[in-house]
């Protein structure tokens, strides 16, 4: 791993991939606790900010990611969709597959939450199904409803709430993703696994 | 209780901000002057992360209802009430029925108001900060809105002098450099520090943008999203530097050139539109 100082106490550790950097992140929450004050995983990165000063580098020294642990034992998060987004045919089209076949592999794919960003509970999604990746919009809405089902190039999410967005949209949930009353406020944390299926038709 | 009956361009509610939930997406936040915040709570007898009202530009029209006392600080603007003035940094006794005006700033930005009890408005996530860019904490202020102040702590200090530096419009702050310093070209470090950049009209809690030379990349490709703190300077494709402030995005896919150091970043929350900014890099070795 590669280490890069980011202001006074921040430090920015390079993993090999998100995997690595998730548990990187789990082993810094759970060894250092009071001393960090944000562990916030990127893509391939940690940001490890310390609460009063910056973690020295020689206490990372040594860790080495372990065989990939049942990721932190947390549920898969269930997301139920109604498959009816305004850009389901343009993905289709872009993906050279019928609008039932994106359909079927968003539905099938096991993703996983890469990291958050954006907005609060915005999680990006990994992991989906390769030929499912179609480009962001050439112009972003000025408005992206709250619930939003999406997809751009290797990432999925869910927009928490309205606003503007570049993202293709192919459904709709009513799942409340981001909630700061709840307790944990985000339903797509670091690391959980997410799966998304047909709503059952009401 | 206060009543609003001017907000004022933008006045918000604003405290230490809620750290320690970036990792979901929401930003610390928080008064983007946390120094001036701290001080206006110290002299009002509070706690330095009570919460107080930040102003932009200039500040609201307020109808106090019940005996209370205020503390300004921050950028330095009229204030008066019952047609005395308010100087700033000294705790001000208000009775019910007074109206407190808070005019523009005079040099500056934000200028913090803070009631002895600060304000008491639901915290969010552990905060009373309005995140701007979020949507989370209380709404900006509205004429009509009526807040809530909790009991005094205690008694100001008394306090005969408070040397504060005024804001100035024209800075130089140290940048930390790093994560990605290594991202830009050749000689657009020395450029950065060469030129003075003027801040642009579309700054706000979320950053400041700046105009001037143009920072080049020395890579193509673009960044995969990694975390950000406040005070990093983004370079967007546009090569003008963006230096973030309490409202930042918490991840990002620009690279950050370098870090304004914490003390530092008060000073650019005061820049207003036109005012000038010079970055001077600063090795930073982890």
């Amino acid at each position: 791993m590669n280490l890069r100082p980011v202001g006074e106490r921040g430090l920015l550790v390079e993993l090999d991939d998100n995997a690595t950097a998730q548990q990187l992140a789990r082993h810094v929450r759970d060894r250092f606790g009071e001393r960090v004050q944000e562990v916030v995983p990127g893509h391939t990165t940690v940001l490890i900010v310390g609460a009063r000063r910056r973690l020295p580098a020689a206490e990372l020294a040594g860790w080495v990611p372990g065989p990939q642990d049942a990721a932190a034992q947390v549920k898969t998060l269930e997301v139920p969709v109604t498959y009816d987004g305004p850009d389901l045919g343009t993905v289709a089209q872009a993906c050279g597959m019928s609008v039932e076949a994106v359909v079927r592999r968003h539905a099938a794919a096991r993703y996983t939450v890469a990291f958050l960003g954006f907005a609060p509970g915005f999680a990006y999604l990994i992991g989906g199904d390769p030929v499912l990746r179609p480009g962001r919009r050439s112009q972003p809405r000025e408005r992206v409803p709250a619930g939003a089902v999406a997809l751009a190039g290797e990432y999925a999410a869910v927009y928490p709430r309205a606003s503007p967005g570049g993202w293709q949209l192919i459904g709709r949930t009513e799942l409340v993703m981001f909630d700061p009353a709840r307790d944990p406020p985000a339903l797509a944390t670091p690391g959980r696994t997410v799966r998304f299926r047909e709503a059952a038709g009401d | 209780m206060i009543e609003v009956l001017d907000a004022g361009p933008l006045t918000t509610v604003q405290d230490l901000g809620r750290p320690g939930w970036a990792h979901l997406g929401v930003p610390r936040s928080g008064a983007a002057d946390r120094g001036a915040v701290r001080l206006a709570n110290r002299l009002a007898g509070n706690p330095e992360g009570a919460a107080a009202l930040e102003t932009s530009l200039a500040g609201p029209r307020l109808r106090i209802h019940h005996d209370c006392v205020v503390v300004l600080a921050g950028a330095p603007c009229p204030a008066a009430v019952a047609g005395r003035e308010l100087a700033l940094h000294q705790a001000t006794r208000l009775a019910a029925g007074d109206e407190l005006i808070v005019g523009r700033a005079q040099r500056g930005a934000r200028t913090y108001i803070a009631f002895a009890g600060g304000i008491d408005a639901p915290p969010t996530l552990g905060s009373r900060a309005t995140d701007t860019l979020a949507g989370l904490g209380p709404a900006p202020l509205r004429a009509g809105d009526r807040l809530a102040l909790g009991d005094p702590y205690g008694r100001p200090p008394a306090v005969d002098v408070v040397p504060v530096p005024e804001p100035a419009g024209e800075v130089e702050v140290a940048l930390l450099l790093g994560p990605r310093d290594d991202w830009l070209a050749a000689g657009a470090l020395d450029a950065l520090h060469a030129a003075a950049y003027t801040v642009d009209a579309a700054s706000n809690r979320v950053g400041v943008r700046l105009t001037g030379p143009r920072l080049h990349w020395a890579r193509p490709q673009e960044l995969r999203s990694e975390g950000i703190v406040p005070g990093a300077v983004q370079v967007p494709p546009s090569g003008q530097p963006i230096v973030l402030l309490a409202d930042h995005p918490t991840t990002g896919g620009y690279p950050v050139v370098g870090v304004v150091a914490e003390r530092a970043l008060d000073r650019v929350a005061q820049l207003r539109p036109g005012d000038r900014i010079r970055l001077r890099p600063v090795p930073n070795p982890v």
